[in-house]
């Protein structure tokens, strides 16, 4: 493992692998917006409006994603120490965030026809306004903290104490009554939703998944330049970047 | 070992703080959820005039509609499979309003035991299916639309 945390080294690999994780992510987007707007049928009582279902799940989908893997990034960084962990999981904040208000926004507009609200506080959407404002105060805390190792390790706390809600959001929906109904995805008999659907949403989900991977990659090596950049001009200059 | 230490400490930290979470959660369970069950409110014998959601299914033809000058006045049946509501609603109902379906309305009880709903919601139950695939196991009586409905609103 150590030989990944090499910034140079992830760099490099990175580099290599880049091109062809973007190619995949507009490959899956080609086909998945295919499968949503065009070879999935309509629902029997939602008719079209049901669609908006393939960006809505995979944007709160990743968003709990991010937010999982900001909490595996902090743990690696905060036990072993791993340079290259910090930044993952500094990278990943701002990204997690736009999908958290994504998925709010989508949500919100597809509310208003079918439920006949934008809004509601129930157990599932404040649990993921929660997220929401979890991203943004572990995004403030690299903003504000200057000094990088102390950032990190604070960071990592805030990453860790916002975890219990991502259980919550999941469970929200068993634990108490909502307005919002029960997985239809990830659920113990499996999917609720019809064949074509289902692969609609599946590959939309996958390509989210890619595109994530491909904007964190890009804010790594972003991160690992600006760090390289900063303490090039403080051995040039003594002064701060 | 240092590093054993912070992952031991990480690991009681996230224990504590997800014991401490659980705890307030069950504390404020009537708070977060989101309606009662028509079962609970004739258990609990809420007073007329004290607001509160109250969320099951419509219950099949029990969905009459009036005008009365010029307003649109709803009455159906709240049920959840073991005891019944009256609502009655002026407004326009959602899209997704439809008997059989799960649906939860604002309001409070009059002193006559009807509940008056200020407003309404249609709740959409997890399934998606095509409209052919309802069609046809509706010609084979196999559809029963408030199978899963029906479990989720009773289940709470």
């Amino acid at each position: 493992m150590h030989k990944f945390a090499n910034p140079a080294r992830f760099m490099r690999l990175s580099n290599m692998f880049l091109p062809w994780i973007a190619g995949i992510t507009v490959l899956l987007f080609a086909l998945g917006l295919y499968y949503a707007l065009v070879a999935a049928p309509e629902d029997y009582q939602m008719g079209s409006t049901y669609r908006i279902m393939f960006v809505h799940v995979p944007a709160a989908y990743m968003a709990q994603f991010g937010y999982g893997a900001i909490a595996v990034a902090s743990a690696v960084g905060f036990i072993w120490k791993h340079p290259l962990a910090d930044q993952a999981a500094r990278a990943i904040g701002p990204v997690g965030a736009a999908f958290t208000a994504l998925a709010l926004i989508t949500g919100s507009l597809w509310g208003k026809p079918m439920w006949g609200t934008y809004w509601i506080w129930d157990a599932r959407l404040t649990s993921m306004l929660i997220l929401f404002f979890v991203y943004l105060g572990y995004i403030a805390v690299w903003q504000t903290i200057e000094d990088h190792a102390r950032a990190a390790k604070i960071a990592a706390i805030v990453a860790m104490v916002g975890l219990v809600n991502v259980i919550i959001i999941k469970f929200s929906v068993d634990w108490w009554n909502t307005l919002h109904q029960p997985a239809s995805l990830m659920r113990m008999d499996g999917p609720t939703i019809g064949g074509d659907m289902l692969a609609a949403l599946l590959l939309m989900i996958a390509a989210f998944n890619m595109f994530f991977f491909t904007i964190i990659i890009w804010r790594i090596q972003s991160l690992i330049l600006r760090r390289r950049i900063r303490s090039l001009r403080m051995q040039l200059g003594g002064g701060r970047g | 070992m240092r590093k054993k230490r912070r992952l031991y400490l990480m690991l009681t930290s996230i224990a504590v703080l997800g014991l401490a979470v659980l705890l307030v959660l069950s504390a404020l369970e009537d708070s977060i959820r989101l309606f009662y069950d028509p079962t609970e409110i004739v258990e609990k014998g809420i007073k007329p005039g004290q607001d509160f959601r109250l969320g099951g299914l419509v219950a099949t033809d029990s969905l009459e509609r009036h005008e009365i000058k010029g307003a649109m006045v709803n009455k159906f049946t709240v049920t959840d499979g073991n005891e019944t509501v009256d609502v009655t609603y002026v407004g326009l109902l959602p899209d997704l309003f439809r008997e059989g379906q799960g649906v939860v309305a604002e309001g409070s009880m009059n002193s006559a035991g009807v509940f008056v709903a200020t407003e309404v919601l249609a709740k959409h139950d997890e399934n998606y299916m095509p409209k052919e695939v309802i069609d046809s196991l509706k010609k084979r009586g196999e559809w029963q639309r408030d199978k899963s409905a029906k479990t989720k609103a009773g289940a709470s």
